[in-house]
């Protein structure tokens, strides 16, 4: 079946199989590898993805139920060759260990700022409680989101 | 994990959707929200020949009161009621559901129709329906019907809709000045099934007696329970701690469930006495309060 979607503001198009997971259309055929797969298992949200705004895990959508939809993956925080303020905060504070689990709280923490621009500690802990760290390092992943969230306050992007 | 092979549909009428279902029975599964079909596909422990992808219908999700009953469309998402104004100021029992169902990121795809229709006891939206009395409208091949939520599972992972039939909207009673409801769930971490949970809704009467009680409760037997003893217990009386204590012995009694890794059955059991005790508690303030 032809699917045609748009990733990062980038037309694509690809003939799947119906069973085709979103995320292995993205990765796979797409080769856009910035998407991480995780547990499989709509647990950890390491695929989390936007679709028209919002995160969902692409590990738990048929790539058919993307058709004419508007995607944003981690790929697409950088905008002309300068990192968004939430990885330059992921940076700043250190928000990683392995990095497994960064592309999807990077993308859960994209759409959460932009709805809420000056969060509490609660909030953004609510906020990625779908995503997990198996690191466990959620204490600067925390202070990194807050580090964007000061920075596009102060007009960072 | 991949699933079995499957034929894609996307209807993008209800008519549609429904003729297809006709025809293709028993070897055709809904996709709404997908967010309990999919993992179940990719485990191989559902395997349908068709999915039928109702996300292409228009008009199947809202939030609205009209009528004296509050409308949720089936195709709501359950990040819809949770961010409804509506819903977090007027149906307290509901808006705090919205907030414990699975994760954030996954309720932007689960739908509210789609957590009662896949009838699984350890959904948190069956028992908040019981206890708030709702009905649901299923739209077939042959016409529409009404179905009180009461009635309506049957069995583990298996409700009184037909094959043929997609739950459009879930309808709930307006309720009367000085209501109020609460959930309460424990789960071991975000995203897990309740170890237990229970939904309360209660109504005060001019003289501080409970007119109207509903308590459901989830992930404590085969089916959603709705806790009729308990209800009945404080239905006309005065809602005092004595009262309240035994409402909440009378949900454990009712109440079925398991051991498995979550707890032993004692342990749950006393956990629905607990838990009913304090969504009572909060039901009752949040009456008292106009909410």
């Amino acid at each position: 079946m032809l699917v045609k979607l748009s990733i990062n503001g980038e037309k694509h198009e690809a003939d799947v199989e119906p069973r085709l997971l979103l995320v292995h259309m993205i990765r796979e055929v797409l080769r856009l590898t910035g998407t991480h797969i995780g547990c499989d298992t709509t647990h950890c949200g390491a695929c989390t993805i936007l679709m028209d705004g919002r995160p969902v895990k692409s590990c738990t959508m048929f790539a058919v139920q993307a058709q004419g939809k508007q995607l944003m993956t981690v790929e697409g925080l950088e905008q002309g060759g300068k990192l968004h303020p939430l990885q330059e905060g992921f940076m700043a504070e250190h928000g990683l260990q392995c990095g497994y689990c960064t592309p999807g709280m990077l993308m859960t923490s994209y759409a959460f700022l932009k709805k809420h621009p000056s969060p509490t500690e609660d909030d953004i802990r609510w906020a990625i409680s779908g995503n997990l760290c198996r690191c466990t390092g959620y204490v600067n992943i925390v202070k990194s989101v807050q580090y964007a969230a000061a920075k596009i306050s102060q007009g960072g992007s | 994990m991949i699933p079995a092979a499957f034929e894609y549909h996307a209807p993008s009428t209800v008519g549609e959707a429904t003729a297809l279902l006709a025809k293709l029975g028993e070897d055709a599964k809904i996709l709404s929200g997908g967010q309990s079909l999919i993992p179940l596909m990719k485990l191989r422990l559902a395997n349908p020949l068709h999915l039928v992808d109702i996300n292409g219908i228009a008009g199947l999700a809202y939030i609205r009161e009209a009528d004296g009953v509050l409308r949720i469309g089936g195709l709501t998402r359950e990040s819809e009621l949770e961010e409804s104004e509506l819903v977090r100021t007027r149906y307290p029992l509901l808006h705090d559901t919205s907030r414990v169902i699975a994760d954030p990121v996954v309720r932007n795809l689960a739908t509210v129709g789609g957590n009662l229709a896949h009838g699984d006891p350890a959904n948190d939206h069956p028992a908040t329906m019981l206890a708030l009395g709702a009905e649901v409208v299923a739209v077939g091949a042959k016409g529409e019907r009404r179905l009180p939520i009461a009635s309506f599972f049957t069995g583990p992972f298996a409700t009184s809709l037909k094959p043929d039939e997609i739950l459009v909207e879930i309808r709930v009673p307006m309720p009367p000045a000085r209501s109020g409801g609460a959930y309460l769930k424990l789960e071991r971490k975000v995203g897990d099934f309740a170890t237990a949970a229970v939904a309360a809704q209660l109504t005060l009467g001019a003289n501080g007696v409970c007119d109207q009680v509903g308590i459901g409760l989830t992930n404590v037997g085969l089916t959603p329970i709705k806790a009729a003893r308990a209800e009945a217990a404080l239905k006309g009386k005065t809602p005092d701690e004595a009262t309240i204590k035994r409402a909440a012995e009378l949900a454990a009694e009712a109440s079925e469930p398991a051991a498995d890794l979550r707890g032993s059955v004692e342990y749950k059991k006393d956990l629905v006495r607990v838990l009913t005790a304090r969504a009572l508690r909060k039901a009752l303030e949040r009456a008292r309060a106009g909410r």
